[in-house]
């Protein structure tokens, strides 16, 4: 039995004047994970936006647990269950390691994500725990970043490019933790430029290109050739 | 000896000076907003601190009991009503908002209190001294007024950097978008950081109106001396900012002692040459 825990209907989205999402739908069900793919400037990162709240300027629906959340600023959407990893990490440099995983927990949500579960989950945080964010590599920058999203226990993890700008072996480790990640549970959305490797650790995928739907499923479910045309438009 | 004397009166001062310095420097470092009706809000504070003496016959610095929460109040309705809508990318509307704000905040004592200086009284304390060496003399009430300075600091230091709620105000600083993400509200967190700012300013506020006489327009001069502090201490540093207190204090008292007509014209020098020497102050914060 799948439950429904994300739903975005006709949703359009601008920057200033510009449109950038010209009426995205999608459903989510609840312990899955959805991989989203396109090119540089599609929309992804600007979906993400709309949906964690950082996005005011939008139209349509964003239904999550039935309650629409679309009116939402970002400190209200998280309180609801939606955290958001973002692109670049964007740690807080003037707080150390531990600092920031406690301001991920600021909001207090019940649930199994705690300092020593964070711990237990990255044990290199552990040691650097006191050292200020900026001291750290990028891969540890970013399981700090993954942490803080943890902290507020979430219902739906938002996970901006993970991999970007980090080494091929850092990326390898970090995806290897995802299943630990999202295994009690939890969903997740993931924006990824490594589509290989999104639509390997996805249940569901959804191709953006020029703000809209180019092609959405199951990744099993398409040739290769199928989401490469997607992909670029073709 | 009077050099000794000279030099240790001036470090006393220079607490004052601190606390004006230091809501100053919270203000800024949380939310970037240069305040230019800090010194109004002080010496309306001196005003609050008179009218609550008058009515209820505490002594001064038992006043604070008062002026502190309803300062602080106060501190939270002005960010929340005015400042939090001027806060964005351009930095030139908040700075008009508050040069506003000064005009009125003077206007507004001036037409309800006159333009008589007045004073708040703290009986004996005002003139009782110990000597700490043959020649040197010092007051109970400046030694009280650097011993509050130095409280204010730590408690502020504490706060900031072991607090849940000085989290918050370094994080919204850093990138209060992000901080958003993690269910800050960064109007409220501007909001407790004025708040803060304003509990402080009470504090100086009556230490001001016990030290010396006030009238309406003596508020731009204190923020001259605030921002002194700060630059010369470096921004974003609160213990810096205590030692740029302190040396404003001194110049000051140095010049005095040369002519009296100097003192305020040392203080201003030496601010000048830090300025031209150390343009980031002499304690600048490293990650700054």
């Amino acid at each position: 039995m799948s439950e429904m825990l994300l739903s975005v209907e006709n949703l359009e989205a601008w920057y200033g004047d510009a449109k950038v999402l010209h009426g995205v739908s999608f459903e989510l069900n609840k312990g899955e994970v959805l991989a989203l793919i396109g090119a540089n400037g599609a929309g992804k990162s600007t979906l993400l936006k709309c949906i964690c709240g950082q996005l005011p300027k939008k139209t349509g629906r964003i239904a999550f647990k039935g309650e629409d959340i679309h009116k939402l600023v970002a400190n209200d959407v998280v309180r609801k269950g939606i955290a958001m990893v973002p692109e670049g990490r964007r740690l807080f440099p003037s707080l150390s390691v531990e600092e920031n995983l406690l301001l991920g927990g600021q909001v207090k949500r019940p649930g199994p994500w705690n300092l020593q579960a964070i711990y237990g989950l990255f044990p290199i945080l552990k040691e650097k725990c006191d050292a200020p964010s900026t001291s750290l590599s990028g891969g540890q920058q970013q399981m700090v970043a993954i942490g803080r999203g943890l902290m507020s226990n979430p219902d739906l993890i938002l996970l901006d490019e993970l991999s970007l700008g980090l080494a091929p072996i850092v990326i390898k480790d970090i995806y290897a933790l995802l299943p630990c990640i999202v295994g009690n549970g939890l969903t997740a959305i993931l924006v990824e430029q490594d589509v290989t490797r999104a639509l390997a650790s996805a249940q569901q995928f959804l191709c953006v290109q020029e703000g809209r739907i180019s092609l959405a499923g199951a990744p099993d479910a398409f040739t290769k050739d199928q989401v490469s045309a997607a992909y670029f438009g073709m | 000896m009077t050099w000794v004397n000279i030099i240790i009166q001036g470090i006393l001062v220079g607490g004052l000076y601190a606390l004006f310095a230091a809501g100053l420097s919270l203000i800024f470092g949380v939310m970037r907003l240069v305040n230019i009706a800090h010194g109004d809000l002080i010496v309306a504070v001196a005003y609050l601190a008179w009218v609550i003496v008058q009515v209820t016959g505490l002594h001064p610095l038992l006043s604070l009991i008062l002026v502190v929460p309803t300062a602080m109040g106060f501190g939270y309705a002005l960010q929340m009503g005015i400042l939090n809508r001027t806060l964005g990318r351009d930095i030139l509307p908040p700075l008009l908002v508050t040069f506003g704000l000064s005009v009125i905040i003077q206007n507004g004592l001036l037409s309800i209190f006159t333009a008589d200086s007045r004073k708040l009284n703290a009986g004996t304390l005002e003139i009782a001294s110990f000597t700490a060496l043959p020649g040197v003399n010092i007051g109970y009430l400046p030694l009280l007024q650097f011993v509050v300075a130095i409280a204010v600091i730590m408690g502020l230091q504490y706060l900031f950097y072991r607090t849940a709620l000085g989290r918050a105000f370094r994080a919204t600083s850093d990138d209060s978008d992000t901080a958003q993400l993690m269910g800050l509200d960064r109007r409220r967190v501007f909001a407790w950081a004025m708040a803060l700012c304003l509990g402080v300013v009470a504090i100086a506020g009556v230490f001001l109106g016990v030290r010396a006489n006030f009238d309406p327009a003596i508020g731009p001069g204190r923020l001259i001396f605030g921002f002194e502090a700060v630059i010369i201490g470096g921004l974003g540093n609160l213990w810096g900012t205590l030692a740029g207190g302190v040396i404003l204090g001194v110049a000051q008292a140095i010049g005095a002692h040369i002519n009296p007509g100097w003192q305020v014209l040392a203080g201003h020098l030496v601010f000048l040459l830090v300025l031209a020497v150390r343009p980031r102050g002499l304690f600048p914060r490293m990650d700054g």
